[in-house]
């Protein structure tokens, strides 16, 4: 395929990509950084001197060919230039969480054989220092910050503009050096290392090459016309993939500019300033954002607040659709142009995205209003499904056809397939070449032929689109066979203000049934503006009303799960509102408020049957754990209720 | 000579001094007493400041704590005694007068530009610095602009120093306490003094701030080489951070030591925890 960055195919490193740009485009930035309340600015032939300095002061100091390099630290330019440094010489550069506790460091720095680290400021070098002796290989560290290490005297400690001196030096001594460093390096090397946590056991260190980090890359560039004018905002963890694609790899690709913000704390602050054009955030930004916004709303002169209302409702209803070039009305166009003159154009300008031309948004589910507010003010902001072992890009939404509800469309190059549990396993340029000294779990999650296993389960649309609808470890089946991912049918119903938590039941059943648990501050509310008089959440939980008020719930969640052929079978059937609330401390939840299936399936063994044999009503009497550690119990007599099944062979179609 | 030049200056002054020996005396308070009507707030006091100690004054409520510090500032004028100051014996002085000769000090209630932002109020740290006449800096023109700017870098570095460039452009009102306490070391730090007078700078504080407000005190120590005099309650802080304690009590001189000799010193404990009648 001949794209747009052709001209940039046949390099294939980081480095040689580096130098290309600093003889196509040296006076154009590379990098900024906001420092002493002023950008400042690093063209691309300033970078590749920097980084050729430092690289050859690397080498000064014995870093050799195969070495690998720590990276602590938030987005500094200099720590971005050490790992291209650390590449220029044919190692490896590992960047590393900068919060995580010693003891976390110290296994990835042990487990990776780290001999070089380079660090941001005191802070690091102490937590370094203290863990160097259970990190034998590690040998050298060098800080960029010099405040408050005037009076440290370690030989293992080198200043970043000294290693560069030194590394001046070394240059002027052997000049062809770093020529020939870079010329031996070829795509197959490795590029990067990074850990990933997971949510059990030891981090585990993942291999990609530059193959994997370049292709990848250029691919999401070409498709999204990606060029060298791009300003992306480098604000998040460096040791995260997205980082490494979106500020090393892209911006080597396209040669765009990566701006570094100037500390942690003002990078909103400093978004306004810049203006990106090419964003990424997880959707707990984007939320944040968007209540801010709200909250100052509030706050303003009715007219103001009149306004604001006004042409929201008209973004709302046509601003989506002419982001995606659909057909508007001549009048809604006029419309939304005077709310662009009037609100959407300030908004944009105040939160900093007024040159924002592509958003992308992953991680977690977005909720629906929040994903179209931004889309509806004419912000192309897209969700995409990616993985540390895929170089980022699984799935990515094409343009014109953004859902809230789905994660897109293969990326280019990408297969995707679907095992019969419904995991998505996946097959791409960017699938990682194995975990570091890991061929066991290597083996666990690649097969022979290059298929990885991302553990989440997935569909397929109508559109082609997939959604991602449960860890596949927790997807079940129904006993006439169809899949039963039962986050998927809570989170449905978690959607709903009055549902505060949710448990469905259907593996190895003829049909779903589901736990509700009440949000005492919504459903209260709701209470309090019928006239509901009630004396606490096990009597408001009882009322008919309530129940009432949840079917209606339940049964628009039965409306939306029989559209889709593979979903239609998980209708909720029978439901039931448990009397008091699920609790970490009782152990039913876990403490970052996820279900523990097994453990309710067991301690609500009595009441899971009772929603299966169709009896009324079922006895239930719990042990409870009060705040201060006494233990009680909770008995109650809770009714069972049945909800609207949509029969599956006469699918309802949606009215969208 | 420019402001940056003035600040390589002080970082090259620094790194000579940065090993923290404690050099002579550059300020001597000799045999003050001051009164107001009947009130004796000082009774015959004397102590030395030596140049880049950190030298604290402890004591009880009411012991002429801040009084100490007012008549160093030239804030209240003893009527007995005199100070010495790098060698010159100041008579009555006033405080704008202490500022220009490089003493600098923050109070015990914030008394900053709450509508200002953090920025402009550090800015007006360096305001017996700006040389342009009144007119020049309204129109911001000419020298005045170029003035302006280099006193701006250098507050960025303060700014910097400090960790407080999320709120550079907040007003200061609405910076929750100790990030006020923060602003008001940082205008003091403007005025690029050789001693620096800190009323209570953690007062009010939660742990958290203490510690951060604690370090920085100590690294202003460390990279400019400053003398500090502050006065504080917390033993803890005072115990951990300073070369020298100076103990008041109803307007006397109780001790005045290393930190370890204050803490073993009778009538100091006497004064803290009282004695049996």
């Amino acid at each position: 395929m001949a794209g747009p960055l052709t001209s940039t195919r046949e390099m294939d490193t980081l480095p040689k990509l580096l130098k290309h740009h600093a003889q196509v485009r040296p006076n154009h930035p590379a990098m900024r950084e906001k420092d002493y309340g002023i950008w400042q600015t690093w063209s691309w032939s300033q970078v590749h001197d920097e980084i050729m300095a430092f690289a050859a002061g690397l080498s000064a100091l014995g870093f050799q060919r195969g070495d690998t390099l720590a990276i602590v630290g938030d987005n500094r330019p200099q720590l971005y230039w050490a790992m291209a440094a650390a590449q220029t010489l044919g190692g490896t550069p590992i960047p590393v969480y900068q919060d995580s506790v010693a003891k976390e460091m110290a296994f990835v720095l042990q487990h990776a054989e780290v001999k070089f680290a380079v660090v941001e400021n005191q802070e690091q070098v102490d937590k370094l220092s203290e863990i160097m002796p259970d990190c034998p290989a590690l040998k050298t560290l060098i800080y960029k910050d010099h405040r408050g290490l005037r009076d440290y005297t370690m030989d293992f400690l080198h200043a970043y503009d000294a290693v560069q001196e030194t590394g001046r030096a070394f240059m002027k001594e052997k000049p062809g050096f770093l020529d020939a460093e870079i010329a031996k390096g070829k795509g197959s090397d490795l590029g990067v290392m990074l850990y990933t946590s997971g949510t059990t056991g030891q981090p585990k260190g993942v291999m990609l090459s530059f193959d994997n980090i370049l292709i990848t890359a250029r691919n999401n560039a070409e498709m999204e016309g990606l060029g060298p004018d791009e300003d992306v905002l480098a604000y998040l963890p460096m040791a995260w993939v997205g980082d490494n694609i979106f500020s090393m790899g892209q911006a080597y690709v396209c040669g765009f500019t990566v701006n570094c913000p100037e500390n942690g704390e003002t990078v909103l602050t400093d978004m306004r300033e810049l203006g990106p054009t090419y964003f990424f955030a997880p959707p707990r930004i984007y939320e944040n954002i968007l209540t801010t916004v709200m909250i100052r709303m509030e706050d303003a002169a009715s007219w103001k607040r009149k306004m604001f209302a006004y042409f929201m409702d008209v973004a709302k209803r046509v601003g989506t659709r002419i982001l995606d070039g659909k057909p508007v009305s001549g009048m809604d166009r006029l419309k939304y142009a005077i709310g662009n003159m009037m609100v959407y154009a300030p908004l944009k300008n105040v939160l900093g995205f007024s040159r924002i031309r592509l958003a992308y948004t992953a991680g977690e589910a977005i909720g629906p209003e929040i994903f179209s507010f931004y889309r509806s003010l004419g912000m192309n902001i897209k969700q995409i499904y990616g993985s540390t072992e895929a170089s980022v890009f699984i799935c990515v939404q094409p343009n014109g056809e953004v859902y809230a509800d789905t994660v897109g469309k293969p990326a280019p190059d990408v297969q995707i397939r679907l095992a019969d549990n419904g995991e998505v396993q996946f097959k791409s340029p960017g699938v990682f070449q194995a975990y570091f000294k890991e061929p066991q779990k290597t083996a666990d999650e690649k097969t022979e032929d290059g298929w990885v296993h991302t553990g989440d389960a997935g569909i397929f649309d109508e559109n082609g689109h997939l959604k991602i609808i449960d860890r596949a470890k927790d997807v079940g089946h129904l006993n006439n066979g169809s899949i039963f991912p039962p986050k998927y049918v809570e989170n449905k119903l978690k959607f709903f203000p009055y549902v505060k938590e949710a448990v469905a039941f259907g593996d190895q059943r003829d049909a779903v049934t589901c736990f509700i648990n009440i949000d005492i501050e919504a459903v209260g509310n709701w209470a309090e503006r019928k006239g509901l008089a009630y004396s606490g959440f096990q009597d408001l939980a009882a009322r008919p009303e309530v129940y009432d008020l949840l079917l209606d719930c339940v049964n628009k969640v039965n409306e939306d799960l029989a559209v889709h052929p593979m979903l239609s079978s998980c209708q909720i059937h029978r439901f039931l509102i448990l009397h008091k609330e699920l609790d970490a401390d009782d152990g039913e939840l876990t403490r970052t408020r996820k279900v523990r299936r097994r453990f309710i399936a067991e301690r609500y063994a009595d009441q899971i049957e009772a929603l299966y044999d169709g009896r009324e009503n079922v006895y239930v009497s719990t042990e409870v754990t009060f705040e201060d550690g006494r233990k009680g119990t909770v008995s109650a007599d809770l009714r069972i209720r049945d909800a609207k099944v949509h029969k599956v062979d006469e699918p309802l179609r949606k009215a969208s | 000579m420019s402001v940056v030049a003035d600040l390589t200056d002080i970082n090259q002054a620094s790194a000579a001094a940065h090993a923290r020996s404690i050099g002579d005396v550059v300020l001597s308070v000799q045999n003050i007493s001051l009164s107001f009507g009947g009130v004796r707030a000082l009774t015959n006091i004397s102590f030395e400041v030596r140049e880049h100690e950190i030298l604290a004054i402890i004591g009880p409520n009411g012991a002429g704590k801040s009084s100490m510090l007012n008549v160093i500032n030239g804030f209240y004028h003893p009527q007995e005694g005199k100070i010495i100051h790098k060698g010159v014996e100041r008579s009555r002085m006033r405080p704008h007068e202490a500022a220009r000769r490089g003493i600098a000090r923050t109070f015990q209630n914030i008394a900053l530009f709450k509508g200002m932002s953090a920025l402009d109020n550090i800015m007006t740290g360096r305001n017996t610095m700006m040389k342009s006449n009144i007119l020049a800096q309204a129109l911001y023109f000419g020298p005045a602009k170029k003035e302006e700017m280099e006193h701006r870098a250098f507050c960025e570095h303060i700014i910097d120093f400090l960790e407080i460039e999320a709120v550079r452009k907040t007003p200061v009102g609405r910076l929750p306490y100790g990030m006020q306490k923060r602003v008001e070391l940082g205008r003091a730090l403007a005025a690029q003094p050789d001693i620096l007078l800190l009323d209570e700078p953690m007062a009010g504080m939660n742990v958290e701030e203490k510690e951060d407000m604690c370090r920085f005190i100590l690294d202003v120590n460390n990279e400019f080489g400053t003398t500090m005099v502050l006065i504080e309650h917390d033993m803890g802080v005072v115990m951990d951070i300073s070369d020298r304690v100076v103990v008041l009590d109803y307007g006397r001189k109780l001790a005045d030591g290393t930190p370890d000799a204050v803490r073993a010193n009778q009538e100091v404990i006497d004064a803290y925890l009282g004695v049996g009648h």
